[in-house]
């Protein structure tokens, strides 16, 4: 693809602390390499306002490389930006024409409050897998490759689940703000595996209980968070998690 | 885990939306099955002679109870659900998702819904209330209910309504149908698409004959 460079106006959401009001302020950027990623014209932008003495915009990254589930922009309409089943930090600026307004904001859900301008606090996703995303076992030596058989589809499927970088874009997407699409690839990850036996029932309890608490939405099977997952984690863990649940309190003692 | 916890977290809740759905999906082919018979061509004898059998016996008067609070569960719990729902996000987007990633009437739900329930309080007014206050709300003498029909669509408003309530039940179900299912734990993808195709054929053929009986009675296309 041919290379260009392009002017643009950013219109970003501006907030001081979780309890400023906030809102939406203008910048122009010049001479934008097409071949520059979204978060590097976002650097550029802010080296600009640290020279007139501003306050640079905050906003989360990490790896850079669309592993680590840190970046969270809601680009013009969308978590994540257009491209499908990509990172913010992997979205690159040929996606954008000269003279074009992006709009910049933060994940909206009353469970991720915003800290500043377009970060937010996404601990309640951390509390969740507190509350069941993980196997107990007795640490010690490692134990030997494949002493325990499993049927490579369901090691698949569970891979599969497993790729959700937790970056919250789902709920991001959802018109009720729910994490379903987080918790069920957390909850089939491990419930697909030998691994998570034990633990089956209680994990799923506890998840969506903690879930609740944290004061997501309820999930009504909309797809959008599929639609805009940047790992492209199937909605079928939605159904997969409401059969846990089903099973759980079916089969539950007290 | 007591059942209360269950059925009061937001998977719960689910599941008593999908229950019941289905519940009152099974009544929809009761019902629709009843009515065709306005169109065996007989005055009505059919109709009512299944009209008396659903009124007049005790079992299917029973089952009519049941119906009334599955139906009444489907509704609150889905307009709780709704208002819940939507508390979650406050502060809206300036741009919103729109119908990149999903359909608009699987976002529509609860409006949908509403549509068909304001429906329901007519259709029930026209047809249920007269009938059962007929019959002292036990098993007394029932009305000539096809001769009620008649009366009934011979209103233009009245048909207008049928058809716009029957077009809201048709998105309502080419969402709720499938959604339901996924709702009770059916994730193979194999009996997703056969649910799916099955929804959506049932979505337009169910709601199509609905609202082809008060267009057969006002256009006069049965004797």
């Amino acid at each position: 693809m041919e290379h260009y460079n392009m002017n643009l106006t950013l219109k970003i959401w501006r907030q001081k602390n979780k309890n400023d009001k906030g809102g939406f302020q203008s910048f122009q950027v010049k001479d934008i390499s097409s071949e520059m990623s979204f978060l590097e014209m976002l650097d550029v932008l802010n080296e600009q306002l640290i020279h007139e003495g501003q306050d640079p915009i905050a906003f989360d990254h990490d790896c850079r490389e669309g592993i680590c589930g840190m970046c969270s922009l809601y680009i013009n309409g969308k978590p994540h930006g257009e491209w499908k089943g990509n990172t913010t930090c992997q979205l690159h600026m040929r996606a954008f024409k000269d003279g074009e307004t992006i709009t910049i904001e933060p994940w909206r859900a009353s469970a991720f409050p915003v800290i500043k301008d377009l970060i937010v606090d996404r601990t309640s996703f951390d509390r969740i897998i507190q509350a069941g995303g993980y196997i107990s076992v007795n640490t010690g030596n490692a134990v030997d490759g494949n002493s325990l058989p499993i049927n490579k589809d369901r090691a698949d499927a569970s891979f599969a689940a497993a790729m959700c970088i937790g970056c919250g874009a789902c709920v991001a997407a959802c018109k009720n703000s729910s994490a379903m699409l987080f918790l069920s690839a957390k909850v089939a990850h491990l419930a697909l595996l030998p691994q998570g036996e034990p633990e089956r029932h209680s994990r799923v309890m506890n998840m969506v209980a903690q879930m609740d608490k944290e004061g997501f939405g309820a999930c009504t099977n909309t797809g959008a968070c599929e639609a805009t997952c940047p790992k492209e984690i199937s909605i079928s863990n939605i159904a997969r998690l409401n059969l846990e649940y089903l099973t759980a309190s079916i089969v539950a003692e007290k | 885990m007591t059942w209360k916890q269950v059925f009061t977290s937001s998977v719960g809740k689910k599941l008593v939306m999908g229950f019941t759905g289905i519940f009152l999906i099974l009544f929809l082919i009761v019902h629709v099955g009843l009515n065709a018979c306005i169109w065996a061509n007989d005055g009505g004898d059919m109709f009512n002679k299944g009209a008396h059998f659903m009124g007049a016996n005790w079992v299917p008067r029973i089952l009519e109870i049941g119906l009334f609070l599955g139906l009444l569960l489907h509704i609150i719990q889905g307009l709780v659900l709704v208002f819940y729902n939507r508390s979650k996000r406050p502060i809206p987007y300036a741009i919103d998702y729109g119908n990149k990633g999903s359909k608009w009437y699987s976002r529509s739900m609860g409006l949908l819904g509403t549509i068909v329930l304001l429906f329901l309080i007519l259709h029930l007014s026209n047809f249920w209330l007269p009938n059962r206050s007929h019959q002292g709300f036990l098993l007394g003498e029932e009305i000539n209910l096809y001769q009620k029909m008649q009366e009934v669509f011979s209103e233009l408003w009245v048909v207008i309504v049928y058809v716009a309530g029957c077009i809201s039940l048709a998105y309502h179900l080419a969402h709720g149908f499938q959604s339901a299912f996924k709702t009770l734990g059916v994730h193979n993808k194999r009996w997703h698409v056969m649910i799916s195709c099955i929804g959506y054929a049932f979505s337009i053929i169910v709601p199509l004959l609905f609202a082809l009986m008060p267009l057969s009675f006002y256009f006069g296309w049965i004797s």
